[in-house]
């Protein structure tokens, strides 16, 4: 069977794009992100996009066989908030295993039609992890520096839920993403060694950061190398950056990564940055032509895109990634 | 990755060849800093913060943090701060050290630092497993670790240790735990040298030596240390301690060193070491002749001052009279006293001017640097010897001159409550009251407070102290208070002792007492309370205390943190659940009753637990680091040295004798709570207490009757227990002293006597657990690695947390026949005469743990009243601090 470490050795692998931007397109109403389920469920659910796996799961089938189709090899599991910290907002703590098992199973499924069809492209299933809602290296109240909202602890039960469903789905990776605060990363991190040493099993973890702002540091503050050290301690695939900016923009950050970096790098960035309406209007071949110049300077083993990319834009840093050698690392040894 | 130590904060740190030695910032250390430790405490978070700015500012690249403090709730104390850290850009940029002895303190600490840290420390101390488990948390938490050189025998004090050990933990984290090696800092224990000792002549080329030997075999590996250490023996002399830790550090950054402690301000450029001195430093560094260490120290000599022809006079001997008497005084010297205070008697016109000129002068010195925490209180104490001395010689002449009285500062009453038998807290402070010109009328220990009343009238006194250690005592105060209230007292009354507490003072005393009622719990504070609360007009201060008592008792009778409570039923319901029918129960070797009379007591010298040795001289550490600690050390090292003096003449001379008694019985719990103890046909009944505090789902409430098999499992269980002393001659030897003015050996030997006390019941237990018990044996004999594990069985004493109750005694003392066998007699509050000793129970089963009792409801105070057969008055009255309010 070919593993994503082989593959990833070969070529430059490409991940999918936005799911939030395509589910936008079928306009559900409240009443269908409810479904007969939970119909008379007290408050309201629209905008709960991880339900969409139990009550609408052919759209996110359609949506990650898209990509897919484009050219993807790694498809993201529709579980950005699917644990019991952030879906306090709905409610839903109880129902966090259910909502992970099956988002990762519809995600299993479509990925093995498709590797069956061509097993000499194999696709993966990357379990996403998201930040939660709240951070724990900052204070929510300005007038109690001192206060946090949430403990390590508390994330890494919750995050350590999500795991053991994602992994009992199906999933192939796990990929901690869109890291405002790395204490949280730490936290996920710490519950995934629990879950590998308790089940005795190995799995590939991806992490991608999230550089705020022209700073070019995280919400947290730490610079692209602090990142990097403070997530060094777990073996990881890949480190990398995703969301907040566009292409363009995460370039110098990506540079710095990969010259410090021994795992190998991703990057999904968003379509640019949002105009006035919030929206995103990068063009696939605007995407392009930014990532192309990734390519150039060799900085990339893992791409796709964020917030407002389409299977469009995948087909296009698809194309453009065919073209070009993977990022080599020195890998390193243990004498 | 690469192979070099990266840590982060907000901004990497790389520790490459090419790096410059890494500096740690350690003001940031409750240990290290009494400055810092206020703050916390008082959390002065500002201004706590601050300290930290300035150490970033000052050029530290790593920020040291450690809130091991006793009256700290570390845990809490390093969240908050590190939390407060984060939120401060100008700080949080460099990596955190969490610097803690305690496991939890590290972990609270990892949870809160997003960015990669050191641990500082973890070592071999507690065995490989121990180890283990806690390097495997550090990896998965993502920081580097301080590895010291200790292992399960002791701190490694040479070079073959140095490396033996360094090299196990490199081994055991690399190839067992997978830690990366370059994450690996080692700490091979920095000494000081030119102590004149033999065996301290290569503390530093050993460490040198290590150095270089793990820098060369356990590859990416660091190391670090503590530089100051190694100029101790040449304290007071900054030239040269300048210049020793310049070549120190210069020698040990080329064998390997690459980061550690150092304070900036105490480093000469090593460059700028004149030629002679450097010769002279690197000969004692590097161990290069046989006479390095004299001629370093005549070399000193001649940095610090002159050196006559022939016999060589101290230089502080040429100043005048009076900066002699001041110098002597203050470091605490009697080699000269008489013959300056005999000059000093024949300039003055009486005798009695030398005490109030020429000394009175001089401690107040003592008192101003005292005050100022520029001297600790084991100086103070050797000063007042000093004093004593001086006075001594001039009594003769001022009783001949019959010109009176000197004129004293005050007058005040010190004792220690009826009952109780503690007094070195006491003693402490009537020395430094002493010192400063206060009157002592000291009335000792067990003192019944008609006696206190009737001595405080006849002797007309303006103050009067009370102490005590043991629970009952806080009884004792109360009633006292009211006494002085029915025969209209008009003097202040100050309250001290270990179980006092400012809460219990402000609820329980003050509010009998129309006059100023105050808790004085720090020698160092008392003169200055005593000093305010004499002054000509202190109603002011007076008024200011009863305010803030006011406040305090409502603030602590208002209290939102209110607790719940469970039923004693749901709490029984809740018991700890030991499954009896799997349960390893052993039967002791030998049961009965058996006594030790003539116990060789030299046997217990490597039982003894420093710490609280040094903490009942108000220095604050853990031992050994305490003799290398920045602000305390010197002290500690001096004060050290002199009990261990003391505790060699001890052995030599058979000053102390230790007794011992001891029975292991066959028991099962009964109702619950009770423990039915059968002996000789006699059934004995020892009654536990029961936590209350309603907890989380699935946390037991203990009380010590769970960890033995109830008797309607019909499975024989058993239990110990036990009292030594190491008392005997204790009170001889003090009043000796005493005689001979000499307070500091007074204080010294009970305080050693203590320790001794506590070491012998540290000693008999791993006997008992081995031979007599004997249910360890087997453990070592099936697998020889559980011996490295803490042993397994408690031995928790009545009066403290797990049986607060004191009346548990009474029955022990029954059963064992205590007074008659080795004659340690209960005094009417249950303190145990001679007071170095220990008793307490033996529970063998291997889920046996220690706890706290925490408080108990009314309920159960009246469940326990009708078991012990006494009335609900008695019971609340025995178990008062316990009970809920």
């Amino acid at each position: 069977m070919k593993t994503i470490l082989t593959e990833i050795q070969k070529r430059i692998l490409v991940l999918d794009g936005a799911m939030g931007t395509m589910l936008q397109q079928y306009n559900f109403t409240e009443e269908d992100f409810r479904g007969q389920r939970f119909k008379d469920y007290p408050i309201s659910l629209k905008g709960n996009n991880d339900l969409l796996s139990i009550t609408q799961p052919d759209a996110i089938a359609e949506i990650h066989s898209k990509y897919f189709e484009v050219g993807a090899d790694i498809i993201e599991t529709n579980t950005f908030s699917g644990t019991t910290i952030a879906m306090a907002d709905y409610q839903m703590e109880d129902l966090v295993y259910e909502l992970n098992y099956q988002s990762a199973k519809i995600a299993r499924e479509v990925a093995n039609e498709f590797t069956q069809n061509n097993p000499e492209k194999p696709r993966f299933v990357a379990g996403s992890i998201g930040p939660t809602n709240r951070t724990a290296s900052l204070s929510p109240d300005v007038n109690r520096p001192e206060y946090r909202a949430i403990t390590f602890d508390e994330l890494r039960v919750a995050y350590k839920q999500q795991v053991e469903a994602l992994i009992d789905g199906g999933v192939d990776i796990l990929l901690v993403e869109t890291i405002f605060d790395t204490l949280n990363a730490k936290a996920a991190l710490f519950a995934i060694e629990e879950v590998k040493e308790i089940r005795n099993i190995d799995i590939p973890i991806m992490v991608s950061g999230t550089i705020t702002d022209a700073s070019g540091r995280t919400l947290s503050g730490q610079t692209v190398e602090a990142f990097l050290t403070s997530v060094s301690h777990i073996p990881l695939l890949s480190v990398g950056f995703n969301c907040a900016l566009g292409a363009k923009q995460l370039q110098p950050y990506l540079k710095r990564l990969a010259r410090e970096s021994n795992f190998y790098t991703s990057a999904h960035p968003n379509a640019g940055l949002p105009n006035a309406f919030g929206e995103y209007d990068e063009t696939p071949e605007q995407m392009q032509f930014f990532i192309e110049n990734y390519l150039k300077d060799n900085l990339i083993n893992i791409i796709g895109g964020c917030c407002g990319t389409s299977p469009a834009h995948i087909k296009a840093i698809a194309e453009v990634a065919a073209k070009y050698q993977p990022r080599k690392i020195t890998i390193e040894t243990n004498e | 990755m690469s192979r070099y130590l990266t840590l982060s904060g907000l901004e990497p740190l790389v520790v490459t060849p090419e790096s410059n030695f890494i500096n740690i910032g350690e003001r940031t250390n409750v240990t290290g800093s009494r400055k810092f430790l206020r703050l916390i405490r008082e959390e002065k978070y500002d201004e706590a913060l601050s300290v930290a700015r300035d150490q970033v500012e000052g050029g530290a690249q790593i920020l040291d943090v450690n809130m091991d403090e006793g009256m700290l709730d570390g845990e809490h104390a390093m969240t908050t701060f590190l939390n407060l850290i984060a939120s401060e850009p100008d700080i949080s940029r460099i990596p955190i050290m969490i610097d803690s002895s305690k496991w939890e303190i590290i972990e609270a600490g990892l949870k809160v630092v997003q960015g990669k840290s050191v641990v500082n420390s973890i070592s071999l101390k507690e065995g490989e497993k121990e180890f283990i488990r806690q390097a495997r948390l550090v990896k998965r938490y993502g920081a580097a670790i301080i590895v010291m050189a200790f292992d399960e025998v002791g701190q490694a004090d040479n070079y073959k240790r140095r490396i033996e050990i360094c090299e196990r933990s490199y081994k055991i984290l690399v190839d067992i735990v997978n830690f990366p090696p370059q994450d690996i800092i080692f700490d091979p224990n920095i000494f000081p040298v030119a102590t004149g000792m033999e065996e301290h002549r290569k503390n530093a080329l050993d460490f040198f030596n290590a150095t270089q030997w793990i820098r060369k075999n356990l590859p990416y590996a660091n190391v670090s240390g503590g530089v100051s250490n190694v100029s101790f023996s040449f304290r007071g002399n900054n030239t040269v301690r300048e210049a020793m830790h310049s070549a120190f550090l210069y020698h040990a950054i080329k064998n390997g060193m690459n980061m550690g402690i150092v304070n900036p301000t105490m480093l000469e450029i090593y460059d700028d070491i004149p030629k002679q001195l450097l010769e002279r430093v690197e000969d004692v560094l590097l161990d290069r002749r046989d006479d390095a260490t004299e001629r370093l120290l005549e070399f000193a000599e001649t940095v610090k001052g002159k050196k006559k022809e022939g016999n060589q006079v101290l230089e502080w001997r040429e100043k005048s009279l009076q900066e002699r008497i001041t110098h002597g005084l203050v470091k605490g010297i009697d080699a000269f006293i008489v013959e300056d205070v005999e000059e000093a008697r024949v300039q003055s016109k009486k005798p009695i001017e030398v005490i109030e000129g020429h000394l009175m002068t001089g401690m107040n010195v003592v008192g101003d640097l005292f005050g100022s925490g520029k001297m600790f209180l084991p100086q103070v104490v050797k000063s007042a010897r000093v004093m004593k001395k001086a006075v001594a010689y001039l009594q003769p002449f001022i009783e001949a001159e019959k010109d009176g009285k000197v004129q004293s500062a005050g007058k005040v009453l010190m004792a220690t409550v009826k009952g109780d038998v503690h007094d070195i807290g006491k003693n402490i402070v009537s020395v430094v009251l002493g010192c400063n010109n206060y009157e002592i009328v000291d009335l000792g220990v067990m003192v019944p407070p008609e006696k206190i009343i009737e001595a405080a009238k006849r002797e007309n006194v303006d103050v009067i102290g009370l102490s005590g250690l043991i629970t009952p005592s806080l009884d004792e105060m109360v009633y006292l208070s009211k006494e002085m209230e029915r025969n209209e007292f008009s003097i202040p009354l100050l309250i001290g002792g270990a179980t006092t507490s400012k809460a219990h003072t402000s609820v329980k005393i003050a509010p009998n007492y129309s006059e100023t009622v105050v808790h004085v719990n720090d020698a160092s504070r008392a003169v200055t309370i005593v000093g305010n609360l004499l002054q000509k007009d202190s109603s002011i201060y007076k008024n200011q205390i009863r305010e803030e008592y006011d406040i305090f008792r409502d603030k602590f009778l208002n209290r939102s943190k209110t607790k719940e409570y469970i039923t004693i039923e749901e709490a029984r319901n809740r018991k700890f659940k030991i499954d009896w029918y799997k349960s390893r129960i052993i039967k002791p070797n030998k049961l009965g009753v058996q006594e030790i009379q003539d116990f060789d007591i030299t046997k217990l010298e490597a039982y003894i637990d420093w710490s609280p040795f040094f903490r009942s001289w108000d220095l604050h550490g853990k031992y050994p680091e305490i003799l290398n600690d920045e602000i305390v050390g010197e002290q500690a090292t001096d004060l050290f040295t002199d009990a261990q003096q003391l505790l060699q003449r001890i052995f030599k001379e058979n000053l102390l004798q230790g007794k011992a008694v001891f029975g292991l019985f066959p028991a099962n719990t009964v109702n619950e709570d009770d423990i039915e103890v059968n002996f000789k046909d006699n059934d004995y009944k020892f009654l536990t207490l029961r936590q209350q505090l309603k907890k989380r789902e699935g946390k037991p409430n203990f009380a010590l009757a769970d960890f033995i098999a109830p008797k309607e499992t019909n499975i024989q269980d058993y239990i110990g227990c036990f009292c030594v002393s190491t008392g005997f001659g204790t009170k001889e030897l003090a009043d000796k002293f005493e005689a001979e003015n000499d307070d500091y050996n007074s204080i010294m030997i009970k305080a050693l006597a203590d320790r001794l006390a506590e070491a012998f019941a540290e000693y008999l237990h791993k006997e008992v657990r081995t031979k007599y018990w004997g249910y360890a044996t087997d453990e070592n004999l099936t697998n020889e690695q559980l011996i490295k594990e803490n042993y397994k069985g408690i031995r928790p004493a009545p009066g403290y947390p797990a049986c607060p109750d004191h009346l548990e005694k009474v029955t022990l003392w029954r059963l064992l026949n205590v007074e008659k066998r080795i004659g340690v007699k209960l005094t009417e509050s249950l303190a145990m005469w001679p007071a170095a000793s220990v008793s307490g129970y033996y529970f063998g089963n291997e889920e046996a743990k220690y706890f706290g009792l925490g408080k108990i409801t009314q309920e159960q105070v009246k469940d326990y009243a009708k078991r012990r057969k006494i009335t609900i008055d008695e019971a609340n009255k025995w178990l008062n601090p316990n009970i809920t309010t």
